[in-house]
């Protein structure tokens, strides 16, 4: 069973250390940016490794296009932005000349989500999920926490294709050790139970282990499963723990439409009907707060979560 | 242009030969097609003719040959242009561009780098096309290879925005392993109204001074006649040996060759009839009549 410890990790932090991580063990690896290096924590490799960091400026359809470009060179460009941008502002270039061709580039999707430093809802992304998975080709990874970030970013790194990886922006507790075995397309079970099933990705997978600590004080024993891989999905492994407890909650920070929810509610409609309740943003935009605000006001909280899943018991 | 790029009476023929060639390929694979683009690739049949059978370092029995020059082709719209060079050059038979648009064919609507390995990339969503060309420029020197990228724009292509956010980032890194050349045919789809208003064929075109436009981004410019070789050669010659990323434009007329297509913006793209295709043949044959002459 997976605890949440005392120890916190950024996961743009993260993002920033395994760059050159990667940059070191692999000659193709160069990163890309668009103008928020010091946001994202890719200017380390500015710093340290600074022949291998192109600056692209505030300018992203571009961007995606150079990356293209150099896919088709042999070299694996990381593109540093938020998702906001990245999702968004270049989405056609993505389209046409990353995803179509199956080109090899990896796109570090910073601050996604709600939490993203009181900058509001234009730099907030609460639909990067339902738009990447619908696109063809593209792989769509959400880690819960550091430790999960750089076996993300390694997986993506070995993997032919363009990666899409959603990162957030704020330190929070560490759930996972290094002996994580994370491959694409896998989920997790990080807490056996057998009343409910929780379903969550990304660092919302923190927060779910909180809510059953918050169920159990209540007699209630819920399983977790924790699914970084949107795409491909493990459509085993959640089949497998509706079938277990026969009830689902999901969670994600992100809209309730065509997210996590949206593809359990997919898979499960279609494989193992079961009874379903999302928590997520409820199909609005967010506003500028603390992260605790936003967090009691868009209802993703510990708390939130249990409440959910005490109604369908 | 100082340079002069050498060519002999015999080749040039040919090399005209060939434009001809690729203007009766088009028609018919367009006719046969029953849809498709016309007035595009006939307005770049010189360029793509000069720079397939005289500029290009590639290499048809390996296309993705490390060391190739890169092209691509921004408007990507004009792919039956490219695709009858790309078969007269021998990357693959003639016969083939009987596929063209049909189900399962390498020969997609717009150019698709995942079904036919003899194209560098992807392109059809308008001004896409010089952002992977800086992305191949820039791989040149990161990579230690010495190869050209050359990139097929127009104008119409250019009213998008990307297109000046690739000129910029070319500037910035002084990529003078990458040309553009600007198909400057001076219409697009539907176009701009000129005094007498939308009800007539003429059409202002959409940039009237590229050449400052481009200066003013740090690129170096010459500007030539798109359908004379010796210019397109020349100037292909010259924008290899530049210290900034150089920008050929090409005056062209949209449709050339064809009279009843020429500076008609409605034959963009248009099915063409038994009648069409009679017509046009019989204008390629009259004027390959002259060249033998």
């Amino acid at each position: 069973m997976m605890t949440v410890s005392d120890q916190v990790l950024a996961q743009r932090d993260v993002f920033g250390d395994t760059l050159i991580e990667l940059i070191d063990a692999n000659p193709a690896v160069y990163v890309l940016d668009g103008d928020l290096a010091n946001s994202t924590k890719a200017d380390v490799v500015s710093r340290d490794r600074p022949d291998r960091f192109l600056e692209m400026g505030i300018a992203e359809q571009n961007m995606m296009g150079v990356a293209a470009g150099m896919a088709t060179c042999g070299i694996v460009p990381w593109l540093s932005s938020f998702a906001c941008f990245l999702v968004n502002r270049d989405l056609d270039q993505l389209r046409v000349v990353v995803a179509q061709p199956n080109l090899n580039v990896k796109i570090g999707a910073a601050y996604s989500g709600l939490l993203t430093g009181k900058t509001g809802k234009t730099h907030q992304e609460v639909s990067d999920i339902a738009i990447m998975r619908a696109m063809p080709n593209v792989t769509v990874l959400a880690p819960a926490d550091g430790v999960e970030v750089r076996l993300c970013m390694l997986a993506a790194t070995a993997w032919d294709g363009p990666v899409y990886v959603r990162l957030t922006r704020d330190p929070e507790p560490v759930i996972f050790d290094e002996s994580h075995n994370f491959q694409i397309g896998k989920s997790y079970i990080v807490r056996e139970g057998t009343d409910i099933t929780l379903m969550a990705t990304g660092s919302q997978t923190i927060r779910v282990l909180q809510a059953a600590e918050l169920l159990s004080n209540e007699g209630v024993s819920a399983h977790v499963l924790h699914v970084p891989s949107i795409k491909p999905i493990d459509t085993e492994g959640i089949v497998a723990a509706a079938v277990k407890t026969g009830k689902v909650v999901t969670a994600e920070d992100h809209s309730v439409i065509g997210g996590l929810g949206g593809a359990v509610a997919e898979l499960l409609g279609e494989y193992h009907p079961t009874p379903i309740k999302r928590v997520g943003i409820a199909d609005c935009f967010g506003e500028s707060a603390a992260n605790e605000d936003l967090l009691e006001k868009y209802g993703l909280t510990p708390r939130h979560v249990a409440e959910k899943a005490i109604k369908m018991l | 242009m100082s340079t002069e790029h050498q060519l002999t009476n015999e080749r040039h023929i040919e090399l005209r030969r060939l434009a001809i060639e690729l203007r009766r390929l088009v028609v018919q694979s367009v006719h046969h097609a029953g849809a498709g683009h016309l007035g595009g690739p006939m307005s770049a049949a010189e360029i793509l003719t000069a720079l397939y059978f005289e500029i290009l370092n590639i290499h048809t029995d390996e296309p993705q040959h490390p060391d190739r020059d890169r092209f691509v082709m921004s408007k990507g719209h004009s792919s039956i242009g490219l695709y009858a060079v790309l078969a007269l050059r021998g990357y693959f038979p003639i016969q083939e561009l009987r596929t063209f648009d049909e189900i399962n064919s390498r020969l997609q609507g717009h150019p698709d780098m995942s079904v036919l390995d003899a194209l560098d990339m992807s392109t059809g969503s308008l001004g896409q096309g010089l952002s992977p060309g800086v992305g191949m420029a820039l791989a040149a020197r990161l990579n230690g290879r010495n190869y050209h990228t050359w990139v097929l724009i127009g104008d119409g292509d250019s009213q998008e925005g990307q297109i000046w956010e690739a000129a910029f980032i070319a500037e910035r890194y002084q990529l003078n392993n990458l040309t553009a050349i600007l198909d400057w045919n001076g219409l697009q789809q539907y176009g701009w109204a000129t005094d007498e208003g939308y009800s007539v064929i003429p059409r202002k075109p959409a940039q009237e001074n590229p050449k400052d436009k481009w200066e003013a981004f740090g690129w170096t410019t010459v500007e030539i006649d798109g359908h004379d070789f010796h210019q397109i050669l020349d100037a292909c010659t010259w924008a290899k040996n530049q210290s900034d990323p150089s920008l050929i434009i090409a005056r062209t007329v949209k449709g050339k060759g064809i009279s009843y297509m020429e500076n008609d913006f409605s034959w963009h793209s248009k099915p063409v009839t038994d009648d069409d295709l009679k017509v046009a043949q019989e204008e390629l044959a009259a004027q390959e009549a002259v060249l033998k002459t």
